[in-house]
């Protein structure tokens, strides 16, 4: 394996950041910590890590407003939201303003360190549940006139990679079954973040308004 | 036919007809709307009808406005929505020609009785017509108010607005809100100022001057000093309820913490042995907290993904095990959506039975168009679905058996090593 990621841990729970930083020892490099946003930017500014990992919510903005304001100095920087809340809004929202991926926060230790390694690789993390938030995001048709079909539809190969992610595959998994390569399930992946973070579907605000609350 | 009589029914006659009641006509009169309302029924122009009785009034030394006076309040006003405006009448007038009309009235009444020789004193006249003419503003507007609140912007309303931008179904608008306060305010100063013209000409304001002034003097001087008292009073009232409120939240939330987190709190420190019975409790108390903060976010039992979710729940307390669902879409729970949660609630139970051990089992469900399809996902041991025992009733029967009685299939791949899957289809009710 590579060196090990250098990651920034922001969360406004103190507990949840040694929880974190003790399930991910030896895995990752923790460099930084930050309890609040405007923490959160100067740690990142001054430590420059690979990945910042994200807590959706949090006082003052949530993680929207660490990617704003990090982007404004760095927009190259990556982030992984990480989150209990699985409010499909926030996540989506999240999401839209610039991370790469999101996973819950019941994610063991060794997925998160594989979660970290793949979005400082510059791929897309996508667990079960996101993957079924842009399956339903994504549902149903969108008018003729509307559709840019780079940005407002997945094809059908994403499609049936978001679904066997949903399922619980992992990526080697869904290549195994859907005989394709790991890195072409990636570059699916990859494709399905952009459509998401690009598409002005107006059917994505709206069915996260919906569903405040998904479990 | 059965003749009832004592029904009220006056316009039993052809409506078609011209033969109806004679009606004043309040929104298209100047005053009260009699002139308007016998133009209206004599079928002619409501002008010629004013011409006509103002020469009547000349003519008959001032009679006729009596009769007018009379007409007013014996016929009863029209209702409005009962018949079609003959002119559009701006709704502004109502109140300042409403009291210009009523004054000159009042003014000509007097003379007239002066002329007939019932006098009492030059001194009364004027008083008495600026008091009539502002009581009849203030009078129209607070039954202008009355009809506002009570009718809202109708349509007969909204018929006449058209014409002018002022009609009455715009009375709520701050312009006309001001335009009201400044004609009551004018109304007051009108009557006031009557009453105290009346009172110099009678002299008897000079000795009430000096008493009235030392009482506004006196008041002032108790308001400024009163003022900071009231004002903080009122302010500490409004806190003092808000604090109420709010205590009031923090004890209800804190029943609901008592009841639940330090419980199951407890309750884990008791059970600190057993990884899995405290990682159960510690997720249902999640799951509870959740759907409390939530607080009726939740959708209904009775759809697919809640009842899948429920099931879902349910085993993992049962089994102590977790399980994680996403569903994509929703649909009424009817029969063929009940019998795949059921088909699903007892993979659920094979997989925690069998694979309890190797991490959380995965449950993806996708309701399309024409069917709904589940995936339950476990990560354990895995076997071979061909050389399953017969005995294993669980799975034939509740599962395989069940899906099929309903028109669906379930399909098990299994690789030993490599955790099992339950494929669940079935077709959507076609109603």
């Amino acid at each position: 394996m590579s060196d090990p990621a250098s990651i920034v841990i922001v969360d406004d729970h103190a507990l949840f950041r040694s929880g974190v930083r003790s399930e991910v020892e030896g895995l990752v490099e923790v460099v930084g910590e930050a309890g609040s946003v405007e923490e959160a930017v100067r740690v990142i500014g001054a430590t420059r890590p690979d990945v910042v990992l994200l807590d959706v919510h949090m006082p003052g903005g949530g993680g929207v407003e660490v990617i704003r304001g990090v982007g404004a100095v760095d927009p190259g920087q990556r982030f992984l939201a990480l989150s209990v809340s699985d409010a499909a809004e926030d996540v989506i929202a999240v999401v839209r303003a610039g991370a790469r991926g999101y996973v819950t926060k019941s994610i063991s230790g060794e997925e998160l360190a594989a979660a970290i390694e793949r979005v400082r690789d510059g791929d897309a993390v996508f667990s079960p549940r996101l993957a079924g938030f842009v399956l339903d995001a994504f549902a149903g048709t969108v008018p003729e006139a509307e559709v840019d079909p780079d940005l407002d539809q997945l094809t059908m190969r994403e499609r049936e990679v978001l679904r066997m992610i949903a399922r619980g595959y992992m990526y080697k998994e869904v290549a195994q079954r859907l005989d394709i390569s790991p890195r072409t399930v990636e570059a699916h992946v990859s494709a399905v973040l952009r459509k998401l973070q690009l598409s002005n579907r107006h059917e994505l605000t709206r069915w996260a308004a919906e569903r405040r609350l998904v479990d | 036919m059965a003749e009832t009589g004592a029904s009220p029914a006056p316009r039993s006659q052809p409506p078609d007809r011209r033969e109806r009641p004679l009606r004043r006509d309040p929104a298209a009169g100047i005053v009260g709307g009699v002139l308007a309302g016998i133009a209206a029924q004599l079928g002619w122009d409501v002008r010629l009808v004013r011409v006509l009785f103002l020469v009547g009034v000349v003519v008959t030394g001032g009679l006729l406005l009596a009769a007018y006076a009379v007409g007013w309040l014996l016929i009863p006003a029209a209702q409005s929505g009962g018949r079609a405006a003959p002119a559009p009448v701006p709704g502004r007038r109502r109140g300042w020609q409403l009291g210009l009309g009523v004054g000159l009235l009042t003014t000509s009444g007097l003379l007239v009785f002066r002329e007939l020789g019932l006098w009492w004193s030059d001194a009364v006249v004027w008083p008495l017509v600026l008091a009539v003419a502002g009581a009849t503003l203030l009078w129209a507007q607070s039954r202008r108010a009355d009809a506002t609140a009570a009718a809202g912007p109708v349509a007969p309303r909204a018929e006449r607005a058209p014409s002018d931008q002022s009609a009455p179904a715009a009375a709520l608008t701050p312009a006309s809100r001001l335009r009201d306060l400044y004609r009551g305010g004018f109304g007051v100063a009108l009557v006031v100022g009557a009453a105290l013209l009346f009172l110099s000409q009678v002299d008897a304001l000079g000795a009430a001057r000096d008493a009235a002034f030392t009482a506004i003097v006196a008041i002032f001087a108790l308001a400024l000093i009163l003022a900071p008292f009231i004002w903080r009073l009122g302010r500490s009232l409004a806190a003092e309820r808000a604090e109420r409120v709010r205590s009031q939240e923090r004890a209800e939330m804190a029943a609901h913490l008592h009841d639940s987190v330090l419980q199951t709190l407890t309750l884990m420190q008791m059970r600190a042995d057993d990884p899995r019975e405290v990682a159960a409790l510690a997720r249902r108390q999640q799951r509870e907290l959740r759907a409390w903060l939530a607080a009726g976010g939740e959708a209904g039992e009775d759809r697919f993904a809640a009842a899948l979710r429920a099931a879902a729940e349910e085993v993992e307390d049962a089994y102590r095990i977790t399980v994680d669902v996403v569903a994509v879409g929703d649909a009424d729970l009817d029969e063929p959506a009940a019998a795949l949660v059921a088909a699903t609630r007892e993979a659920l139970t094979n997989a925690a039975k069998f694979a309890a051990e190797a991490g959380p089992v995965s449950v993806y469900a996708e309701v399309g168009p024409e069917q709904i399809e589940a995936f339950v996902r476990d990560r354990g041991p895995g076997f071979d679905p061909d050389r399953l025992p017969e005995d294993r009733r669980g799975v034939r029967e509740s599962i395989v058996g069940r899906m099929q009685r309903h028109g669906g299939t379930a399909t098990i791949v299994s690789v030993p090593g490599s955790g099992t899957e339950v494929v669940l289809s079935i077709a959507r009710d076609a109603r």
